[in-house]
């Protein structure tokens, strides 16, 4: 790892001056992504500000229609949080799939999002569930925040500080996790809300992304054959050693499949 | 930088380069070599201590952050003649083999006891729970019978 300047700034004001005053600044949040990012000397920035002092940053304020969770808030938290549980329980059982339990410790959902890891499990949500991104400067709906491989609506400097997220009537979300990494080789969230269904994806392409055939054959009727029918084109989705664009595709499909079949599982 | 935090029970305060990793802090300044470096790319849980009570992987966790923490090794939670109920119940079933990814194990088992939320009636459920549970910790002896049978164990004094 090289060497930089470390700032542990107690507010967002003095966050955003830090950034300000680096030559080459980083935000860190957990550092799950980005530690192991600085060892392989992949990023090497003059200051890297560590936003784990910022009490602004923290916080989980659930009411019946939405839920908001700052921007520090640890993934385990919200995979344990009794009201997050009752109210949109679909996010809590998607944060204790993240990672291992010890990346779920330190990881936090605003590094999450900021990072747009295409296999990442939070975009998904964000997305399917149609949330909304306060920043330092302005509001990013959620289909506007990713807009590409680790590459988001963020401008330099501009500081996650809390998503909220809208509560569907329900909704779930399935994984096919890679084996060893836990990452999202497809993950799909399907939410059914009074006036729409919406179908969040990630892993399969190059950042999460709105699965429109899906809702549309999904609003005409919610039941997991109304996916037989849809075509999922595989044209720019991801082709690793891990699965191939086909093979993303169809697993998209079957995720979407279980997906639905979970949530009309849970009543109406 | 300085940083200031309690170990094992004992405040310190060290003045480290920020790049210092919490794993090397402790092995190479405060010479608790019981955490060990597995891989080195946060995959493997050996080097799991606790931070203010959550296991975290101590090769992915900078000095800085550690800023008025609580971090507890696996020199922490026992004595050689005074042993935690997770060591005594590893003993008991020999859940370790060559024994590098034992502290490791042994600090995520814990945690995973306290937080993990793995007690129920259903033995075989629990069993699940208790590997989903150990998913960040591996053990290339490929060990992992005896090690659930002795968090099964372990779970139920800890309680």
């Amino acid at each position: 790892m090289y060497s930089f300047t470390y700032h542990r700034p107690g507010s967002v004001m003095e966050a955003l001056e830090c950034y300000r005053s680096a030559d080459d600044g980083l935000y860190m949040a957990g550092g799950q992504t980005l530690i192991p990012t600085l060892k392989q000397r992949l990023a090497a920035p003059s200051d890297l500000i560590d936003l784990g002092a910022i009490a602004e940053l923290t916080g989980v304020d659930v009411a019946p229609d939405r839920v908001s969770i700052g921007a520090f808030t640890r993934h385990s938290t919200v995979a344990a949080h009794p009201d997050i549980r009752r109210v949109l329980p679909v996010l809590a059982d998607l944060a204790a799939q993240i990672g291992d339990a010890q990346v779920r410790n330190m990881g936090t959902m605003g590094g999450s999002v900021a990072n747009s890891d295409p296999a990442a499990d939070y975009p998904a949500a964000l997305v399917g569930l149609g949330a909304t991104v306060h920043t330092s400067s302005r509001r990013i709906a959620a289909d506007e925040f990713f807009q590409d491989l680790f590459e988001t609506a963020l401008t330099p400097g501009e500081l996650i500080l809390r998503i909220d997220f809208p509560v569907p009537r329900r909704a779930a979300y399935r994984k096919f996790p890679n084996p060893a990494s836990r990452y999202a080789i497809a993950g799909v969230l399907v939410a059914e809300f009074d006036d729409a269904v919406r179908v969040g994806i990630t892993g399969a392409g190059p950042c999460a992304f709105r699965g429109s055939a899906l809702e549309e054959a999904l609003r005409r009727r919610l039941d997991p054959a109304s996916i037989d029918g849809v075509e999922v084109p595989d044209a720019g989705f991801n082709s690793d050693l891990h699965a191939s664009a086909e093979y993303r595709a169809q697993l998209v499909r079957v995720m979407a499949r279980r997906a639905v079949a979970d949530l009309l599982s849970r009543g109406s | 930088m300085k940083v200031s935090f309690t170990v094992n029970g004992t405040p310190r305060a060290l003045d480290v380069p920020a790049n210092t990793l919490l794993v090397d802090l402790l092995r190479q300044h405060l010479d608790l070599t019981g955490t060990h470096v597995g891989c080195d790319t946060s995959q493997c849980g050996a080097c799991t201590v606790h931070l203010d009570g959550r296991a975290v992987k101590s090769c992915t966790v900078l000095a800085g952050q550690l800023e008025g923490a609580v971090v507890t090794t696996i020199e922490g939670i026992g004595t050689p003649a005074r042993l935690h109920p997770m060591q005594e119940a590893f003993r008991a079933c020999h859940a370790l083999q060559c024994g590098f990814c034992t502290p490791g194990m042994i600090m995520a088992a814990i945690e995973l006891v306290e937080y993990g939320a793995i007690d129920g009636s259903d033995p075989a459920a629990v069993r699940r729970r208790v590997r989903e549970g150990l998913e960040g910790n591996l053990c290339r002896c490929t060990g992992y019978q005896n090690i659930v049978d002795a968090v099964m164990q372990a779970a139920g004094k800890m309680r």
